[in-house]
């Protein structure tokens, strides 16, 4: 009985067991194939994905290219930046070590508040700065007591300095942390995506950005699932990125910025041969080291609202009436017209009247009789009034656009401003009004619609000055530039102008008698202008004109002063534009006077200058 | 079989029980431990220390206790199903009340130094009780619905407390080692057939009552790519880990996937994915090849058996130690959603490995008693 049940059931078991062999035979197969499906089929893909995770790009930074002055002198370099990074993992306490640093260096409550939180935040294995920009005494103290200081690493980074700090705060420009707009506009240069990247923001720093940067290299290293780094697999070089030498004279720029004495103001050198500029400045100015390190918003606002506008860069942007300084531009005109020569008389009786209109010279009771040497020495205004009516607005603003003006001059300068050279069709097209003639004769002193640069008035007086070619001013060296062109106006035109400008300074009568520079070798040319910013009435000029120093700062006249010299073979071109200074004799020529004197005192040669041309067996 | 016993004899003393011992399946079963020595070696970076080293004298251990069990009479093993099935049930109810707690679960219990599993020993004692049950049962008892009843009941009691703890995994393999039993005892495959499809229709219940982290599991199983970096992330990192070892892997100690930590839990659940990493598939498949052999002489042991208990009680432990080992690799190549099944014999883990020993122990015992006379009415 037992016997036969139990052979019932063991065929049952068998089929049964065979049946779940059978099954499990099937799972092991779908195993297998799942394995073949991973690790054959699809294994390239899981071994990129492997690849991927387990190896890390890093870029590693090129050192930034320098820029240098006309003799080498580095006005933007990169500084050893000697910090101190702490290592979580490397230490029991944060704490306890951060408070024996502060024994040896002060870490500010702020700052020890911002690395405990780091540490909180952060893998225990990554370092987070602790002070930066330490000096090389307190790095070395730091470094003698660093067993006692768990944790805590040494590191050398780098930074960018700006030795001359304000003084080419708008030439070079400044470096800053990549913004969204620079990654968006960026040439999808992946440095722009290293955090603690800098490029440059304006100036030089950011128009030769691409040469100044250089090209990143890289570090392929195997990192683990937190990110530590194990080894290093392979590594690329960069290429630093190219010094940039200027044309600027850095000392002569310094110069300059203490010749400015912290007016709103701007000073322009240029050499009239090579159009080499030689100092251009803007004051007051603001220190590009701090844009660097990171501006605080109060610092910002501090600099945005202040209304000298320090952040303007006013020998390229700054926009200005020429004033008097105009007036060669208008006997240029009037010569090559053939409307009024040399020898064109008029008398001055201080008034000028054009229908219903009277226009006023700046001396009250007239120059009496005056020709163009008299008029542009003594800076008569009813002289260039009559013949500015003679020549027209059309044929001023040919000559004042030869000479440098209504245009942008340095192609390698963001933010420039190309001024304003106005015509009959330009008022038509932006205004919508005809011209009148009354403007032709303020633009024949000019004023009215006019406004053009330092920059612009510095390169017209070295176009005076030079006479053959129509000097293109730079400031960056060893750039194929464009032969110039011709300038076009005959010498004898030129002479006539030249020696009013002589007379200006050297003159019984010149208007900057006063500055003339007693060295007969460096005799300076020149002429003053004092352009109006705001309309003077008529019950005003009755009631008299009241005296610059009596009106707010704001109302006052703006000083402008353009130079030359030495007089017989002039080398370098100086123009000055003081915001709301008052005269252009009393407070610009002084200071071009001053800026010319150290351009002398700076120049290489000393001795009188030799031209290109004035080599042995040549002779101009 | 060992020269100098009778083919149909049972073996008498602890000499003759030896020599009918099968050594060449305790062979491959140091063979697997040993390649799971070598991957513990390697996940300590090259190092037999922690794990391999305790491993090796874990299976030692257990090894000892192995060959314990299977010189035991069957018949004594029979005879204490009960018990041990009631003091494991016993066990399972006490975690209730004062069991450890881990990663959200209670599992454990400890008496003093030892943390023992309970669900562990259930799955022995649940196999033991109910081949002990079917071992009773005619054919025709085996297939009325009445018999069914208590058999049921065993499964049910057990798999409902470790649903409870809450431990879905070994519930269900609680369920389906239980189950495995009622198949080869003979139950109708129409009776599976229902439970199945009511199975299916439990399933919207089932899916309210799970936790949100079981739930997480199961929906991160059919799209592993729905969090990368969270729940998604063991099993992408083990596919690619996988994959990337290719054909031949990429030597041993050279897995990066395992050794720059990208995949977790690699000295436990995970520890397959990293050996077929490091010896590729050859070596994946090698290990399956082992598991096999293991399996075929459990198969052998169980049908060539002469009693009912002792062929249920081989084929039946087998049959869990296959789960275990398909779940597992289902689970590390992403065939089954993640659910903490160690990988048998390789895995670092003392419980698992003394469980499955025992039951090896309980499939040798079958092999030397297999002649044992045992009626179907016993008591």
């Amino acid at each position: 009985m037992r016997e036969r049940i139990d052979k019932a059931r063991h065929p049952v078991f068998t089929r049964r067991a065979l049946m779940l062999g059978g099954m499990k035979a099937a799972l092991f197969a779908t195993l297998a194939g799942r394995m073949y499906y991973l690790q054959v089929i699809e294994a390239d893909q899981y071994r990129m994905q492997a690849d991927e995770n387990r190896i890390n790009l890093r870029l590693l930074a090129p050192p930034r290219g320098r820029v240098l002055d006309r003799h080498g002198l580095a006005v933007a370099t990169n500084r050893q930046n000697f910090r101190v990074v702490i290592v979580p993992e490397q230490t029991r306490s944060v704490e306890a070590t951060l408070d024996r640093l502060n024994a040896i260096v002060p870490v500010s409550d702020h700052e020890r508040a911002r690395v405990l939180r780091e540490a909180a935040r952060k893998r225990s294995f990554v370092p987070i700065s602790v002070v930066e920009n330490l000096t090389w005494e307190e790095f070395a103290r730091i470094n003698i007591r660093s067993p006692e200081l768990p944790g805590i690493q040494l590191d050398v980074g780098e930074t960018r300095d700006y030795p001359f700090g304000d003084d080419l705060a708008h030439t070079v420009g400044y470096v800053a942390p990549v913004s969204e707009e620079d990654l968006k506009a960026g040439d999808g240069d992946p440095l722009l995506e290293l955090p603690g990247f800098r490029v440059g923001k304006r100036g030089i720093e950011r128009s030769f950005e691409a040469r100044l940067r250089g090209v990143a290299g890289n570090q392929r290293v195997e990192v683990n699932a937190f990110g530590r780094v194990i080894r290093e697999l392979s590594r690329t070089e960069g290429h630093p990125g190219e010094d940039l030498h200027l044309t600027i004279d850095a000392r002569l720029q310094h110069e300059c910025m203490s010749a400015l004495g912290g007016e709103s103001a701007s000073a322009v050198v240029m050499d009239v041969e090579t159009g080499d500029v030689l100092a251009m400045v803007s004051s007051p100015s603001f220190d590009p080291n701090a844009f660097n390190v990171g501006l605080s918003s109060a610092d910002w606002r501090a600099l945005s609202s202040n209304t000298r506008k320090p952040l303007t860069d006013k020998s390229i942007a700054g926009r200005y009436p020429p004033g008097s300084t105009f007036k060669m531009v208008v006997a240029l005109a009037a010569m090559e017209a053939g409307v009024a020569g040399p020898s064109h008389r008029i008398f001055c009786n201080g008034e000028h009247k054009l229908g219903n209109h009277t226009f006023h010279c700046w001396k009250r009771w007239g120059h009496g009789w005056v020709d163009m040497l008299e008029a542009i020495t003594q800076s008569c205004d009813i002289w260039f009034y009559d013949v500015a009516k003679r020549v027209g607005v059309n044929r001023i603003a040919t000559m004042a656009e030869r000479l440098g003006m209504g245009q942008t001059l340095l192609p390698d300068v963001s933010g420039e401003s190309a001024g304003l050279v106005p015509t009959a069709d330009w008022k038509e097209a932006a205004i919508g009004e005809p011209w009148q003639q009354g403007e032709t004769l303020i633009l024949g002193i000019g004023q009215g619609f006019i406004l053009t640069t330092p920059l612009q008035l510095a390169t017209m007086t070295a176009r005076i000055a030079n006479g053959r070619v129509a000097v293109m001013p730079r400031i960056v060296r060893g750039r194929a530039i464009a032969e110039p062109k011709p300038l076009g106006i005959p010498e004898d035109h030129l002479k006539h102008v030249r020696l009013g400008m002589d007379m200006v300074v050297n003159g019984e009568r010149g208007t900057a008698r006063q500055h003339q520079i007693r060295d007969e070798n460096w005799d300076m040319a020149g002429k003053t202008g004092t352009a109006q910013v705001r309309r003077i009435s008529r019950a005003e000029r009755e009631a008299g004109v009241k005296k610059n120093e009596d009106l707010e700062w704001r109302s006052r006249d703006h000083a402008l002063f353009v130079a030359y010299a030495p007089l017989d073979r002039p080398r370098y071109a100086v123009a000055v534009v003081i915001e709301h200074g008052g005269s252009g004799s009393g407070a610009a020529a002084p200071v071009a006077r001053r800026i010319m004197m150290e351009a002398m005192r700076l120049d290489p040669l000393r001795q009188r200058p030799v031209s290109l041309a004035d080599t042995p067996g040549g002779k101009i | 079989m060992a020269a100098g016993a009778r083919d149909d004899a049972v073996p008498v003393g602890i000499g003759q029980k030896l020599m009918a011992l099968n050594w060449g399946m305790v062979l491959v079963i140091a063979l697997v431990a040993s390649v799971g020595f070598a991957m513990l070696y390697s996940a300590a970076g090259g190092s037999i220390e922690p794990w391999a080293l305790r491993q090796i004298m874990r299976f030692g251990m257990g090894i000892c206790l192995l060959l314990v069990i299977a010189l035991i009479d069957i018949r004594f093993w029979m005879r204490w199903a009960w018990p041990i099935y009631g003091v494991a049930l016993a066990m399972v109810v006490a975690v209730e009340f004062v069991g450890s707690t881990g990663m959200g679960a209670t599992r454990w219990l400890s008496f003093g130094p030892i943390n023992l599993q309970p669900s562990e020993i259930m799955k022995i004692a649940l196999i033991l009780v109910l081949a002990r049950y079917f071992h009773g049962r005619s054919l025709d008892e085996t297939r009325r619905f009445i018999w069914l009843l208590p058999p049921l009941l065993l499964i049910g009691m057990p798999t409902l407390l470790v649903l409870k703890q809450p431990d879905l995994g070994t519930a269900m393999l609680l369920a389906a080692g239980g189950s495995v039993i009622l198949f080869l005892a003979g139950v109708r495959l129409w009776k599976f057939g229902f439970a199945f499809v009511a199975a299916l229709a439990a399933l919207p219940v089932g899916w309210s009552q799970l936790h949100d982290y079981q739930k997480g599991r199961i929906l991160t199983f059919l799209d592993p790519e729905r969090d990368p970096l969270g729940a998604g992330y063991h099993i992408l990192q083990s596919k690619i880990a996988l994959g990337s070892g290719g054909l031949a892997g990429k030597g041993f100690l050279q897995g990066t996937q395992s050794h720059l930590n990208f995949l977790p839990e690699m000295r436990t659940d995970f520890i397959f994915t990293m050996l077929a990493e490091e010896i590729g598939m050859v070596g994946g498949l090698g290990l399956l090849l082992l598991y096999a052999i293991i399996l075929t002489y459990a198969y052998v042991i169980g049908v060539r058996c002469r009693h009912q208990f002792g062929r249920l009680l081989a084929v039946g432990l087998a049959s869990n130690f296959f789960l275990y080992v398909f779940i597992n690799v289902g689970m590390v190549t992403g065939l089954l959603p993640v659910v903490g099944v160690p990988l048998p014999l390789i895995s670092y883990g003392g419980t698992a490995m003394l469980s499955l020993l025992i039951g090896f122990g309980l499939i040798l015992s079958v092999s030397i008693h297999r002649n044992a006379e045992i009626p179907r009415t016993s008591n």
